[in-house]
């Protein structure tokens, strides 16, 4: 792996303007990071989805529209970051550890 | 029964790795994540074409399922540690699945997948080769499985949890936030279900919250653990985590698992169905 991509997995194959997307890259030093886990986390805080980073530390998810919180558990590292996501709209995210 | 019973710690597991009545397994939903690295000794089973009938929607029979184990090398008098991703999901569905067809010493890594590789413990990609067995099963214990009719004699009689997400539940979504939103079933919920996410009952590193943490979280939603129960999700695998929560860790009698789940009982044709947040 020679560095991060920025921004989220390809987009291609999804009919985005159907689905509130979600998506984006955990790095660390500018490297992806893998394994790391996402969790998707809602309003009230409670648990919606989880996914494991792809070997280019992103990921991605359909979500309903709103505000979430986006939660990266690293080896050694907790972090979150607070999203909007809408119906035919990708919220990408770069997630540091 | 305890929780040493059924669940084991890692470092339970690493003192078991050259241990031969222990048996490894790694069931993910990510079929390719075995691949990537495994638990040193692990074998892999497919929940999708190892467990699923190739034709109709239901389990593999019992000849298959004995074929299956002792093609993998697991005998009748192994210990079986499950393990996998998605925070054990579709492990305790296999540890469910062993169960239903009657293999008693069936544990469960707490964390699994997610919490070995958080704790940066080691992962090979070497495909151990275990000598073949002659496995026997049992019949299928259906008292641990419900079917669509058992749901509908439920409705407002006994417990029914439905641990999907609450926009799962009340109709927002139809499928689990990480995945395509195309499914053509119908949205929302068995009337009278108490929702209870299977999330709710694991911490973020995916290990099993504590007992009185377990039961306080049942009780607060309602749910009579004096009575029958049955527990549904989308396809059988996040409610057979809330099965083994129930049933393994809590000891909770009676408590079923309904695999047909959400994506048949909302396909069915005439039967109620509750939108919205619940009661």
């Amino acid at each position: 792996m020679c560095g991060a991509v920025a921004g989220g997995p390809d987009i291609d194959g999804i009919d985005a303007t159907k689905e509130a997307v979600i998506q984006g890259i955990v790095t660390s030093d500018g490297q992806p990071v893998s394994p790391a886990y996402v969790r998707l986390l809602d309003a009230s805080g409670d648990f919606t989805a989880e996914v494991p980073t792809s070997a280019t530390g992103q990921f991605r998810f359909f979500a309903r529209p709103g505000a979430w919180t986006v939660r990266v558990l690293a080896p050694g590292a907790s972090v979150d970051r607070q999203v909007h996501a809408a119906v035919g709209e990708v919220a990408d995210v770069t997630v540091t550890v | 029964m305890s929780r040493g019973d059924v669940l084991v710690d890692a470092a339970w597991v690493e003192s078991h790795l050259d241990d031969p009545s222990v048996v490894l397994v790694e069931v993910d939903e990510d079929t390719s994540a075995y691949d990537k690295g495994h638990i040193r000794g692990a074998v892999r089973l497919d929940w999708k074409t190892d467990l699923q009938d190739p034709v109709k929607r239901d389990f593999v029979d019992k000849a298959t399922f004995e074929q299956l184990l002792s093609d993998r090398g697991i005998g009748n008098d192994h210990t079986v540690v499950l393990y996998g991703g998605n925070n054990n999901w579709f492990a305790a569905y296999a540890y469910w699945y062993f169960k239903l067809y009657g293999h008693d010493a069936v544990k469960l890594l707490d964390g699994g997948r997610k919490k070995w590789e958080l704790d940066s413990r080691e992962l090979v990609t070497d495909v151990p080769d275990r000598p073949k067995t002659q496995y026997t099963a049992k019949d299928q214990n259906t008292s641990i499985r419900a079917f669509r009719e058992d749901v509908l004699e439920a409705i407002g009689q006994q417990n029914l949890v439905d641990v999907r997400s609450p926009d799962e539940f009340s109709g927002r979504l139809l499928a689990p936030a990480h995945l395509p939103q195309e499914q053509s079933q119908r949205p929302g919920h068995v009337p009278t279900a108490k929702n209870i996410p299977w999330s709710k009952a694991a911490n973020d590193d995916g290990t099993f919250r504590d007992d009185e943490e377990l039961t306080a979280l049942y009780g607060g939603a309602g749910v009579d653990l004096g009575k029958d129960t049955i527990a549904y999700c989308r396809i059988g695998e996040r409610s057979a985590h809330t099965w083994f929560v129930l049933h393994e860790l809590l000891g909770v009698p009676n408590v079923k698992n309904y695999d047909g789940s959400w994506t048949e009982y909302g396909s069915l044709v005439g039967v109620p169905i509750e939108l919205g947040d619940g009661s």
